[in-house]
């Protein structure tokens, strides 16, 4: 545990003097300044035109998850950038022999370096989730109905690319771990799109197929929790009673929260793949 | 804890091998590295020495062999936090200042137990490779040169038992190599057993006492240099000496004469080389020149390597 944590502090150590933190910080800071100064101009249009509060109500939420989106794909390439190299890049270095000829285990450095990057992701999903609903609450007044869900569900998709990117690493150089990752992303998302657009045709094999795919990496599972905890009701019950479960189709809606078959199952994915990166390392010649 | 026996081999490898898919790299090393000794581990490039060292730590799994490292297998944990390592290829993380790559390791080095190198370790570390001045400065605006005085301090910081150069002098000047061989002098002092792997032949000729020659993953020669490179042949360029002179000179070793005014005694050791010129002297005869002719390591290298090379 000792090594774990050493590991974890220079991960997370290297993140801030390689200014990686800096730079994340200051970006979420523009953008939630540009998308909350839009949202402020809309309601404000709004308001003066006359819209009913409801209806203000229903546009900020649908904007606020469209942001929520922007950092959801922000946060998945920073853990794919970030968790990719993090063990080639010390491989390639020769930093990796110098650390694994000390006393430690090879599983101290792959749990050590992931969980230094969850701290990161996890600071960051954090920072820029809450800063984003804080200024929306400011310039609308609209709070999500669950804020914080909201937050540790844009953390833990981040998190299940950065497992597997970490996997990736063991094996493949950076680059080539960090390009699977963010294709692997697109298509998890897309195949949550393809499961709504099946049920709504009633197509079995393409629901199964975009079904077992979101099992497979269970990033947009986890991107429709998130979406569930920032809609109001009011927009789940309306689409529902409108479209259906076609309205899943919409990659920016959920009719429902994950359910808790597939939070464990996500949380066991990711203790797997963690597992199967040490293996990976440990049968490493390096 | 490690189960070296005390007065074992440091190093006992038996038979080592490591095949990469259809490439051996390593096909059977024997050798044997007592404590207290610097042992040099020579051979052309490719020839299998940074694998060699790679089993020896851990850092690779052999495909054949046996081998003990301070006693424990290869790869123990508890033998690796007494093994100070300088890799071939390295670079420490750019973004640590020089003092914190020594904190790191020092801590890395405790985490099963006991406390790190205390600061006063790690400054005399840094003041030992001469680094003392560059202590605050990220390791990213070093030289190569630098780098390597700095992976020499890391090697040698908390006086383990056995410590593993590879190549350490490859990025140094000349006056840097001769401070890496002082360094390697008072590692030894201070009780350290090294293996020194190079293919520099004079630093190895003049620092340690003992080495192996490989290639093609095999052991080609080993032993102390004295005895690989054969009787010392001493050539003097002498007039005036009177036969009964000729027959004192006997007891240093074999004495010939050629035509000229050259006379060569082979066997002569070398401390007794002022001993013979003064027989010579104080027999009457004048001496013009004094030439010990005993082969290099170089000589001996290229004699063993040229003779199984099929190189391309």
């Amino acid at each position: 545990m000792r090594a774990i944590l050493i590991i974890a502090r220079l991960t997370v150590a290297e993140t801030a003097r390689r200014r990686i933190l800096a730079v994340l910080f200051a970006l979420t800071v523009v953008s939630v300044a540009l998308t909350t100064w839009g949202i402020e101009r809309l309601v404000t249009l709004a308001r003066d035109g006359g819209t009913p509060d409801i209806e203000i109500v229903l546009g900020v939420s649908q904007v606020q998850i469209l942001v929520a989106f922007m950092f959801s794909f922000v946060l998945a390439m920073t853990a794919a950038f970030l968790g990719a190299p993090a063990i080639a890049a010390d491989l390639e270095s020769g930093v990796a022999h110098a650390i694994l000829a000390r006393p430690i285990r090879r599983a101290d450095l792959i749990v050590g370096r992931w969980l230094g990057l969850v701290v990161v992701i996890a600071a960051y999903a954090a920072a820029s989730g809450l800063l984003d609903i804080a200024a929306v609450r400011l310039v609308s007044g609209y709070t999500p109905p669950q804020p914080l869900l909201a937050v540790v569900f844009l953390a833990a998709q981040a998190v299940v690319l950065l497992t597997f990117a970490m996997l990736m690493s063991t094996r493949l150089p950076a680059i080539a771990g960090g390009a699977i990752c963010v294709v692997l992303f697109g298509l998890g998302w897309m195949a949550g799109v393809f499961a709504g657009i099946g049920r709504f045709f009633d197509a079995g094999p393409l629901v199964a197929a975009a079904e077992a795919s979101r099992w497979l990496l269970p990033s947009d599972g986890l991107w429709r929790g998130t979406i569930y905890s920032l809609e109001p009701q009011l927009v789940v019950a309306g689409a529902i009673s409108g479209a259906g479960e076609a309205a899943d189709a919409n990659p920016f809606f959920a009719s429902a929260p994950p359910p808790a078959t597939f939070l464990a199952w996500s949380v066991a994915w990711i203790v797997v793949v963690l597992v199967l990166a040490v293996v990976s390392l440990r049968r490493r010649d390096l | 804890m490690s189960a070296a026996a005390p007065g074992g081999a440091i190093i006992d490898t038996r038979g080592l091998a490591k095949r990469y898919g259809r490439t051996d790299a390593l096909v059977d090393l024997t050798l044997g590295v007592e404590p207290g000794e610097i042992f040099g581990f020579l051979g052309p490039n490719g020839a299998g020495k940074t694998t060699a060292v790679k089993l020896l730590l851990g850092l690779a799994r052999a495909t054949g062999g046996d081998a003990t490292v301070l006693g424990a297998p290869l790869g123990d944990r508890a033998a690796r936090r007494e093994i100070g390592y300088l890799p071939e290829l390295f670079r420490y993380q750019p973004w640590l200042r020089a003092r914190e790559v020594l904190e790191l390791h020092a801590r890395l080095r405790a985490v099963d137990g006991g406390a790190p190198a205390p600061a006063a370790a790690i400054d005399g570390a840094l003041d030992d490779v001469g680094l003392s001045d560059r202590a605050g400065d990220p390791v990213g605006s070093f030289s190569k040169g630098m780098q390597q005085r700095l992976g020499l301090a890391v090697a040698l910081l908390g006086n383990p038992r056995l410590v593993i150069l590879d190549e350490p002098t490859s990025a140094l000047d000349p006056v840097g190599r001769a401070d890496v061989r002082a360094i390697v002098r008072r590692a030894r002092e201070a009780g350290a057993t090294v293996l020194l792997n190079s293919h520099l032949l004079t630093e190895v000729e003049r620092v340690c006492d003992r080495v192996a020659i490989v290639d093609h993953g095999r052991v080609l020669a080993s032993g102390r240099i004295d005895d690989l490179l054969g009787d010392t042949q001493l050539r003097v360029r002498v007039t005036d000496l009177p036969a009964t002179g000729l027959d004192g000179l006997a007891r240093f070793g074999a004495v010939e004469t050629d035509d000229g005014d050259w006379l060569t005694i082979t066997g002569v050791i070398d401390e007794d080389i002022p001993d013979v010129v003064a027989a010579i002297v104080l027999a009457g005869g004048r001496v013009h020149a004094v030439d010990t002719g005993r082969g290099t390591l170089e000589e001996l290298f290229m004699h063993v390597v040229g003779d199984t090379t099929d190189r391309p």
